[in-house]
């Protein structure tokens, strides 16, 4: 028996989603009473693979092989059931991030397994297997029954707190068994360098079209970049054009979790607070008082943010000074 | 080329959610239902593909799970521009049900790509595109935000964490569609609603697969603290509070 856990790598590296992946499963492993075991796909060292000890994790798989390039939903859900078969999986473990959306629903198909995606925490009993997960965008909670010998989980980032408990990893490096061949062919790739990653950053500082133009993002930016946060934006900029499609986070952009999320002249529709609301804080910057941004937000400012925002900048920067 | 395009029947997005019978279901009264906005620009670019000349797209059908009471929602995909629709009467309840009723769909009739959204705006599940790849064996690409058919070939966007790739991908395959594929959702024109009252609607009746879960209740989302108001002559004060008592920067 065990619970698998498949943690991706990016690069050959890790992040904090990672850890929370393993928290998550060793401490999902103890309520059924079984080892976590990690399942790592790819190009990964050693001491990166050993990083998975901190958490709990004491037995790392790792697989490697043809076919797992470009990225094929179906070539991987074949390879991970495979092992999730052999080592007796009661649970698997995903990220509710693109991959691990595109992996769980093959794999619960696969073993007949009962799936709740972007779950939050960890379920609330086991016999029978209920679990929590957002509905309606981010407006109601579902308690889940899952059905089937197997249960699949994604988690949603930044949900679940890491657990430390330091100890020995054992790693076993196999052959990956592909039953499937990638389909596509990458024809071209672009990778975001540099810049946090905004579905990973712990704060972000967003503007709406209360920023009046393009041409004012400046502070925002550097707010942004003093805090080590990344940028967003609200539907109508980025449909305006006036910042890349990759900043829109909102019911139909991103949805992000970040610690801090502060929106600049942002009035707070539902369809853009379903992306964001479950941030840990919620600050909002609007010249209209009733903006419906202040019901989601914990701090609030009422005025001008081309007259806040350099006062929030010169703050930071006496902060960190 | 025949592409299907899998729709789901969500309430409106401003809808505020209500339930009702203990939390156990939704109050659905009052309730505006719409195709769900990411099966709606699946289906607008569908429909710019099959009208740019040298795609080869020559008829988009749309695919439902659900009961007749879906059938406003499917005469809209039909308004829009879709050729013909097909529906499993069910009233289906989880994504591993939907996915295996779409799938039978596939068994019957001959396509060459099907287009689901990235997820529903009801259960945010993002279940049953990959499901449906799934029992139909056939491969998919998920997260794609840019579609191109030119002689019947295709290409794709995909959007990877932090990154874009592009791909050919051979049909038959299972697109699953966020954002960026399409500009805007198309608006039915009168003419449009004229003629979908006379477009086919196919009936087929539901196979038994089981679902795999069951929603016990919900639950509204815990109240936040009210907001808590800094005057705009002091900004200091607010990155005072974040560090000292939310302690977040």
């Amino acid at each position: 028996m065990s619970v698998i856990v498949y943690t991706e790598n990016w690069d050959g590296k890790f992040k904090k989603l990672s850890f929370e992946l393993a928290s998550y499963a060793v401490s999902l492993a103890e309520m059924l009473g079984t080892e976590a075991i990690a399942l790592s796909l790819g190009d990964v060292g050693d001491d990166e693979l050993e990083r998975l000890g901190q958490y709990g994790i004491r037995r790392v798989i790792h697989l490697s092989g043809e076919g797992l390039a470009p990225f094929d939903s179906q070539v991987a859900a074949g390879i991970i059931s495979h092992v999730a078969a052999r080592e007796g999986a009661r649970a698997l473990v995903l990220a509710n991030n693109n991959l691990g959306k595109a992996l769980a629903p093959r794999l619960s198909v696969r073993l007949k397994a009962g799936l709740a995606s972007g779950v939050h925490q960890l379920p609330s009993s086991i016999n029978p297997f209920v679990v929590s997960k957002k509905v309606y965008s981010g407006n109601a909670f579902a308690r889940l029954e899952l059905q089937g010998e197997i249960k699949v989980l994604t988690l949603a980032q930044n949900s679940f707190d890491l657990v430390e408990q330091a100890g020995e990893v054992a790693i076993s490096r196999e052959e990956a068994v592909a039953f499937e061949k990638p389909a596509a062919e990458l024809l071209e790739s672009h990778k975001q360098s540099g810049k946090v990653l905004l579905s990973d950053a712990d704060i972000v500082v967003s503007g709406g079209r209360g920023m009046k133009s393009p041409g004012n993002w400046g502070p925002i930016e550097e707010l942004a970049e003093l805090l080590g946060g990344a940028t967003a934006c609200s539907r109508p900029v980025s449909d305006e054009g006036w910042r890349p499609h990759e900043e829109h986070t909102g019911q139909t952009g991103k949805v992000i979790a970040p610690n801090l999320y502060i929106a600049v002249g942002i009035s707070g529709a539902t369809q853009h607070l379903a992306g964001i609301s479950s941030s840990k804080y919620i600050v909002a910057i609007n010249t209209d008082k009733d903006a419906p941004i202040f019901e989601a937000a914990q701090y609030g400012i009422v005025g001008d943010a081309a007259k806040i925002l350099p006062r929030l900048v010169e703050a930071v920067k006496a902060l960190k000074s | 080329m025949r592409i299907l395009v899998c729709i789901s029947n969500v309430p409106d997005t401003t809808t505020k959610v209500r339930f009702a019978d203990g939390n156990t279901r939704l109050d659905t009264a009052g309730i505006q239902w719409v195709i769900n906005p990411w099966d709606e620009l699946s289906l607008t670019r569908a429909l710019e593909l099959k009208e740019e000349g040298g795609s080869g797209v020559e008829e988009v059908v749309v695919a439902h799970v659900g009961p007749p009471t879906s059938d406003p929602t499917i005469r809209k995909a039909l308004a829009i521009g879709a050729d013909s629709a097909i529906r499993v009467n069910t009233g289906a309840s989880d994504a591993f049900q939907v996915a295996a009723q779409l799938s039978a769909i596939l068994k019957e009739q001959s396509f060459d790509l099907v287009l689901c959204g990235i997820e529903s705006s009801d259960y945010n599940g993002s279940n049953v595109g990959g499901m449906l790849a799934e029992f139909a064996g056939w491969p998919s690409v998920s997260a794609i935000s840019g579609l191109a058919v030119a002689g019947g070939e295709v290409s794709v966007t995909r959007e990877i964490d932090g990154g874009r790739e592009w791909l050919r991908v051979p049909t038959p395959f299972v697109g699953i569609v966020q954002k960026g594929i399409a500009k805007e959702p198309r608006i039915a024109s009168m003419r449009g609603i004229m003629q979908a009252r006379t477009k086919p609607i196919l009936v087929l009746e539901p196979d038994d697969t089981a679902p795999l879960t069951r929603v016990l209740d919900f639950e509204p989302p815990r109240p936040r603290a009210a907001c808590k108001f800094v005057d705009a002559s002091d900004p200091a004060e607010l990155i005072r509070l974040l560090q000292n008592e939310a302690k977040v920067i």
